[in-house]
C-alpha cells in the first residue's frame, strides 16, 4: 500500500479528477494548502506598502492506493497537471503502514478498495 | 425644536396639497415658492437615491462573480460613477439637452461646455416652473448618467482589461448616452413621434445593454465558460452582497422612477412608486416560479435579475401603465429574463451578472409594452425608438471598442485571467487573512 500526496495548481484539479477517473481511481481527498517550491513569490502592495508573498495557493491531493495502480495514479495526476512552466507541483509517494475503513473495520488492501 | 418641526411639517402638508391642486395644470399655475421648495427637495432625495444605485451594482456585481475578482468589479463601480458624473459636466449635460441648439437635424445638438446656471430667478424657481433649480436638473441627471456605463462593468466582468475598459467607458457615456437621450428627453425627433420612454427603459438600460453585448461579442467568454461547447456555472461567491445589491436597486428605483416625475406632484410620484413596487414583485414571483420549473430549483440569482427584470421592464412605462399592466410587464419580464440568460449561454455570449437579459431584453420589453398598453402610444413609435437606439448604441459601441482592441487589447492574458484580476490589475486581495478554496 501506498499514499500518493500531490500539490497541483488549484485550477488543474478538475482535469486531474478527470485523468483518474478515466483509470477507475475514485477516492481522493482534497485540501486546500498554500505552499512554494522553486518557484518565485509575487508582490502585493496596500496603501503603498509592498509586500512579497512567496506562499502560492495549491491543492493537496492525497490517494491512497493499493501496488498496482501506484503507476496509474500518477499518469493520471502529471496528465491532469501538467502545464510545462513552474509552479506545477510535486509528487510524493511514501509506504502506508496499515489502513482501516471505520465502518466495517476491514484492514489493509480490503480497505482501501 | 419640536414646535419648529411641527409647524415645518404642517407647511410641508399644505404645500403637498397645494401641488395635488396645481397638478392638473401646472403649466399655467404659478408655484408657490413652498412648493417649489418640496419639488426641489423630492429631487434631491431621488438624486441621492439613484446615486445608491451605484452601490447596488457594485454590491451585485460583485457578489455574481468570484472573489479573486471583487477588487476589480468594486474598482471599476467607484470609477464610473466618477467618469460619469466629470464627463456628464464637461458635454454630457449640455448634449442631451441642448436648450434648442440642434446641430443636425433633431438628432445631434450641443449646447456648450460646462456648466452654467442661470443667473437669479432663471436658475431657480422659473427654471423649470417651479419642479427644481439648474442645479438639481443637473445632479439628478448625471447620477442617471453613470448607471449605463455600469450596465456594461458586469457584463465584461473577470476577463477584461481595466485600463481598455475605462476609456471605452469614459467615451461611451460621454456621447453615446446623451446623444441618444436628447433624441427623446431632450425634446429630439423621438419625441416628436410621440415615442414614450418616461425613466430609461430604452435611454438608460438598453443603452448600457447595447455597449454590453457589443463589449461581451469583442471580448469572447471567460476561460473555463464553455468546455468543449459545453457551457460550465462559474459560481458567484457571495449570495449575501448579490441580494443587498438586488434590492438596494429596488429602493434606488424609488428615486430613479419616482424622480423622473420631475416634481413633487403627490398623485404622479405615489401612482410611480406602487407600479414600479408591484412590477418588481411580480418580477420576483414570476422568475421563482420559471426557475423553479426549468431549473427544478428556485435559483435566488435568478429570481435577483428577475425582480431587477420587472423593474427595468416598468421603467418606460411607470407613470402611464395601469395597476394590472403594471404587473403584466413585471411578471412577463421575470419570465424573459430567464430565458434570455438560457438563450445568451446557448449562443456562448458569456454575461456573468445577466447584465444583457435584464438591461438589454427587459429594456426593449418595457419600452415596446407601453406601446401594447397604452392606447395613447403608438407600438410603431416605440419600436422605431428601440430600433434606432440599438443600432446607434451598437455602431457607437464597436467603434469604440474595436480600436481600443486592436492598439491595447481588451482581454487579460490568460494566465492573470486564472490568477484573478485582483492580483494582477490591482495587486492585492479582496479578503486578505481569508483562505479561500477555489479551484476555478
Amino acid at each position: 500500500m501506498k499514499m500518493i500526496v500531490a500539490y497541483i495548481k488549484p485550477e488543474k484539479l478538475n482535469s486531474v479528477k478527470q485523468e483518474l477517473y478515466k483509470r477507475e481511481i475514485f477516492k481522493m481527498s482534497i485540501t486546500n494548502a498554500l505552499g512554494c517550491g522553486q518557484q518565485k513569490g509575487y508582490h502585493e502592495s496596500y496603501r503603498g506598502s509592498e509586500e512579497e508573498v512567496n506562499l502560492l495557493k495549491k491543492i493537496r491531493i492525497e490517494i491512497a492506493v493499493n501496488h498496482n495502480f501506484v503507476q496509474p495514479t500518477i499518469d493520471a495526476i502529471i496528465e491532469g497537471a501538467q502545464t510545462g512552466s513552474i509552479g506545477d507541483g510535486k509528487i510524493f509517494v511514501t509506504n502506508l503502514e496499515e489502513c482501516i475503513r471505520i465502518r466495517t473495520g476491514e484492514v489493509g488492501v480490503e480497505a482501501i478498495g | 425644536m419640536p414646535k419648529i418641526g411641527i409647524k415645518f411639517l404642517l407647511t410641508s402638508v399644505i404645500a403637498l396639497g397645494a401641488g395635488a391642486v396645481f397638478a392638473g395644470d401646472q403649466a399655467v399655475a404659478k408655484v408657490s415658492a413652498e412648493m417649489f421648495a418640496v419639488n426641489n427637495l423630492w429631487m434631491l432625495v431621488a438624486t441621492v437615491l439613484v446615486f445608491i444605485m451605484h452601490l447596488g451594482f457594485a454590491t451585485l456585481e460583485a457578489g455574481l462573480t468570484r472573489s479573486k475578482n471583487t477588487v476589480n468589479i468594486l474598482f471599476k463601480n467607484v470609477m464610473i460613477i466618477a467618469i460619469g458624473l466629470l464627463t456628464y459636466a464637461l458635454v454630457g449635460f449640455n448634449l442631451m439637452y441642448n436648450g434648442d441648439n440642434w446641430l443636425f437635424g433633431k438628432f445631434f445638438g450641443f449646447g456648450g461646455f460646462g456648466l452654467s446656471c442661470p443667473d437669479g430667478a432663471a436658475g431657480l424657481i422659473d427654471y423649470s416652473k417651479g419642479a427644481y433649480t439648474y442645479w438639481t436638473d443637473f445632479i439628478f441627471q448625471g447620477m442617471f448618467a453613470a448607471t449605463a456605463a455600469t450596465i456594461v462593468s458586469g457584463a465584461v466582468a473577470e476577463r477584461v482589461k481595466l485600463d481598455s475598459f475605462l476609456i471605452f467607458s469614459t467615451i461611451y457615456v460621454a456621447l453615446i448616452y446623451p446623444i441618444v437621450g436628447s433624441w427623446g428627453w431632450g425634446k429630439g425627433w423621438l419625441d416628436q413621434l410621440n415615442f414614450h420612454d418616461f425613466a430609461g427603459s430604452t435611454f438608460v438600460h438598453s443603452v448600457g445593454g447595447w455597449a454590453a453585448l457589443a463589449a461581451v461579442i469583442l471580448l469572447g467568454p471567460r476561460t473555463g465558460k464553455y468546455v468543449h461547447g459545453v457551457s460550465k456555472p462559474i459560481w458567484g461567491h457571495n449570495m449575501p452582497l448579490a441580494t443587498i445589491g438586488a434590492l438596494l436597486l429596488w429602493f434606488g428605483w424609488f428615486g430613479f422612477n419616482g424622480g423622473s416625475v420631475l416634481s413633487a406632484n403627490p398623485g404622479a410620484v405615489s401612482y410611480v412608486f406602487v407600479t414600479t413596487s408591484l412590477a418588481a414583485a411580480a418580477g420576483i414571483v414570476a422568475a421563482s416560479l420559471t426557475s423553479w420549473k426549468l431549473q427544478k430549483h428556485p435559483d435566488l440569482s435568478m429570481v435577483l435579475n428577475g425582480c431587477l427584470a420587472g423593474l427595468v421592464g416598468v421603467t418606460a412605462g411607470a407613470d402611464v401603465l395601469s395597476i394590472k399592466a403594471s404587473i403584466i410587464v413585471g411578471a412577463v419580464a421575470g419570465i424573459i429574463v430567464i430565458l434570455a440568460v438560457f438563450m445568451f449561454d446557448r449562443l456562448h455570449l458569456d454575461d456573468p451578472v445577466g447584465a444583457l437579459s435584464v438591461h438589454l431584453v427587459c429594456g426593449i420589453w418595457g419600452t415596446l409594452a407601453v406601446g401594447i398598453f397604452c392606447d395613447k402610444y403608438s407600438f410603431i413609435s416605440q419600436l422605431i425608438g428601440v430600433l434606432a437606439a440599438g443600432v446607434f448604441c451598437t455602431a457607437g459601441a464597436f467603434a469604440i471598442f474595436l480600436p481600443i482592441k486592436y492598439i491595447m487589447g481588451i482581454r487579460m492574458p490568460v494566465e492573470d485571467e486564472i490568477r484573478g484580476l485582483d492580483i494582477c490589475e490591482h495587486g492585492m486581495d479582496s479578503y486578505h487573512g481569508f483562505q479561500i478554496f477555489t479551484t476555478q
